[in-house]
């Protein structure tokens, strides 16, 4: 049975995806499957090559046709979001900020003029593609759009599909940062989480919550401390608190510049060899590993 | 000159310092004189407050308008549940259920439903605190572990403040939370770094920025002079970089224990201080 493996952060720039791209190297035959829809950036050291382009709609949204609308105000004292926008031009009296629509319908539903078109949007795309590792499943979220968590469930469920046709032993999800609606989206469901943080005292706040989120939803989690000897001391209280939180720490990653030289060179860091980072993440990958392996005998 | 002036900072991808540049530019401008607040949009995971460390004197919760169903009244024809488009309401077998944590609140349920079965409660998915950090005022929300939809509670931060310089630490990425918090702002500041990640996600920020018209700039952080990474970026784009803060361990150390570089680094008073005064000015107040 394929393991989805998903890496999430709370906080963001804690190094959450130059990681993701580590594991994806070291696991040698896994898919892939970019969740940070919102700032997708698995891709530029992962270097995939598209294959298959798809459009995605995340729900509807409404539009005035000025023909038939009469200025009525109906909507505008209906729509709860202030997506219908009062216009000082004459031509026409309102108009939907596509910005601002939630897509609810309310406003189509009641125009007494029917005036109101209300149907599915574009708000993204999404891919498959090949990268040297195995399959990858990407999306880019138009600008400004919403319903990510949306974007984020259809990106989980073709990769799972993949993987599964193809065999494959596991699938690695780069997660979105926080713990809204696209968090929930990526964690759901999955077989384990790996959390990385960073040893400072807004890491150690973000995980706190980060980890209330997973426990809310039962998901066996183990976490990475990120550049530890940035605060050695922090690194310690973090892993404590975690412990005591049911999480295990897996793994220490030295503060090391090659993780930036790494992406310059759009590599995944374990592969620059000798760089102390590179034999962290080593290290991290195969603790992880003992652990799934030992959850799985246990159920 | 409107008495009213809100400069947001974001940034597409998180971790970038965005609270550590809007922190620091509200103690700035509290030491200028400026009536200042500070608001703390990322209420997934809000941090302005291990930095500021406020003195909290008022919390209200905030919710939103979910639907209750009068069995009784209810005639079972199932209108409340096409008009839903979350599914947070459905008519199975002449019962309704209701799924609040999927309800977005548009009030489309109680208005089709003809028997009048359908009234309104409100359910908390946060909180906001308030109280004041020196001069600044300062204010945060707090997302509830669970809830998935932060908007409304990002829109009722925003709607604090004060009637002077508003300072909003938006949330990261570039869909729906952003959008609320950075919506109707003056000004936004996009702190970056400048490596292949922070660029790409600059590059989705300053698209999001453009499309909604907000006049805006970038801040880089961890700025290296051998690097050229962002600057080459500005200026293909033609965005105006207003400040480069150094890559300074000095700086990630102040941070990693809660401290700011404008109070804990020497040197970098100064270099927020220009930051206010050039943002101010480019915000044309
Ligand atoms: S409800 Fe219909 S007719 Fe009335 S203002 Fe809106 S679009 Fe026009
Ligand atoms: S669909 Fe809903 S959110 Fe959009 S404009 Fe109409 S009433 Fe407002
Ligand atoms: S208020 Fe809107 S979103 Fe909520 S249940 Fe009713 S129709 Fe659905
Ligand atoms: S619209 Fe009103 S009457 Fe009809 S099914 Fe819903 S609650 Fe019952």
């Amino acid at each position: 049975m394929v393991k989805e493996i998903t890496v999430i952060s709370g906080k963001g720039g804690t190094g959450k995806t130059s990681l993701a791209a580590s594991l994806v190297s070291l696991a040698e035959n896994t898919a892939v499957a970019d969740c940070d829809v919102d700032a997708a950036d698995l891709h530029l050291v992962l270097n995939p090559r598209v294959e298959q382009v798809n459009d995605f709609s995340g729900g509807k949204s409404s539009a005035i046709i000025p023909d038939k609308c009469t200025g009525c105000g109906k909507c505008h004292e209906l729509c709860r979001f202030g997506a219908v926008v009062k216009n000082t031009d004459q031509k026409t009296v309102f108009t939907i900020d596509p910005i601002a629509c939630e897509g609810c319908g309310v406003c189509s539903y009641f125009c007494p003029e029917k005036a109101i078109e209300f149907k599915q949007a574009v708000n993204g795309q999404w891919f498959i593609s090949s990268t040297r590792y195995g399959p990858m499943v990407h999306a880019k979220l138009g600008i400004a759009q919403e319903n990510s968590g949306k974007l984020v469930s259809l990106v989980r469920s073709q990769v799972k599909i993949i993987a599964e046709e193809k065999g494959l032993p596991y699938i690695i999800v780069d997660g979105p940062p926080g713990i809204g609606c696209p968090v929930i989206a990526s964690v759901t469901g999955t077989d384990c989480v790996l959390i990385v943080t960073e040893p400072t005292l807004s890491g150690q706040h973000d995980l706190e919550r980060v980890v209330e989120l997973i426990n809310f939803f039962k998901i066996p989690a183990y976490l990475c401390i990120n550049k530890f000897d940035i605060n050695p001391e922090m690194s310690d209280i973090i892993e404590k608190k975690a412990m005591a939180a049911g999480v295990k720490v897996v793994g220490r990653v030295h503060y090391d510049r090659n993780v930036t030289g790494a992406q310059v060179k759009k590599l995944p860091v374990v592969e620059m060899p000798n760089t102390p980072a590179a034999a962290d993440v080593r290290t991290m990958w195969s603790n992880l590993l003992q652990e799934i392996t030992a959850a799985t005998k246990v159920s | 000159m409107s008495p009213k002036l809100t400069i947001a900072v974001a940034s597409g991808k998180g971790g970038t310092g965005k609270t550590t540049v809007s922190a620091s530019l509200s103690c700035a401008a509290a030491d200028a004189g400026y009536k200042v607040a500070y608001l703390d949009c990322d209420v997934e995971e809000p941090n302005g407050h291990l930095f500021l460390k406020p003195e909290i004197d008022c919390r209200h919760l905030v919710g939103i308008p979910v639907p209750v169903v009068d069995q009784k009244k209810c005639v079972a024809c199932g209108a409340c549940g096409q008009i839903c488009q979350y599914s947070a309401i459905v008519c199975i077998n002449k019962n309704i259920l209701t799924f609040d944590k999927m309800c977005h609140g548009c009030g489309g349920c109680a208005l089709v439903c003809p028997a009048g079965a359908i009234t309104e409660k409100s359910r908390s998915i946060g909180s906001i605190e308030g109280g004041s950090a020196g001069r600044i005022s300062f204010y945060h929300g707090n997302l509830f572990v669970g809830e998935a939809f932060s908007p409304p509670l990002i829109r009722a931060v925003r709607s604090t403040g004060c009637n002077g310089l508003n300072i909003v630490d938006a949330p990261p990425g570039t869909s729906c939370p952003v959008i609320s918090a950075i919506k109707g702002a003056d000004y936004v500041l996009l702190v970056t770094e400048p490596t292949p990640f922070g660029i790409n996600d600059l590059d989705i920020a300053a698209g999001m920025v453009k499309e909604l018209g907000i006049p805006h700039a970038v801040v880089v952080n961890r700025h290296d002079p051998d690097n050229t990474l962002a600057r080459d970026f500005c200026r293909d784009r033609g965005i105006k970089i207003l400040a480069e803060i150094p890559d300074d361990r000095r700086i990630a150390e102040a941070y990693s224990r809660g401290a700011l570089p404008y109070s804990a680094v020497p040197g970098y008073r100064e270099l927020f201080k220009e930051l206010l005064i050039s943002a101010v000015k480019e915000a044309k107040w």
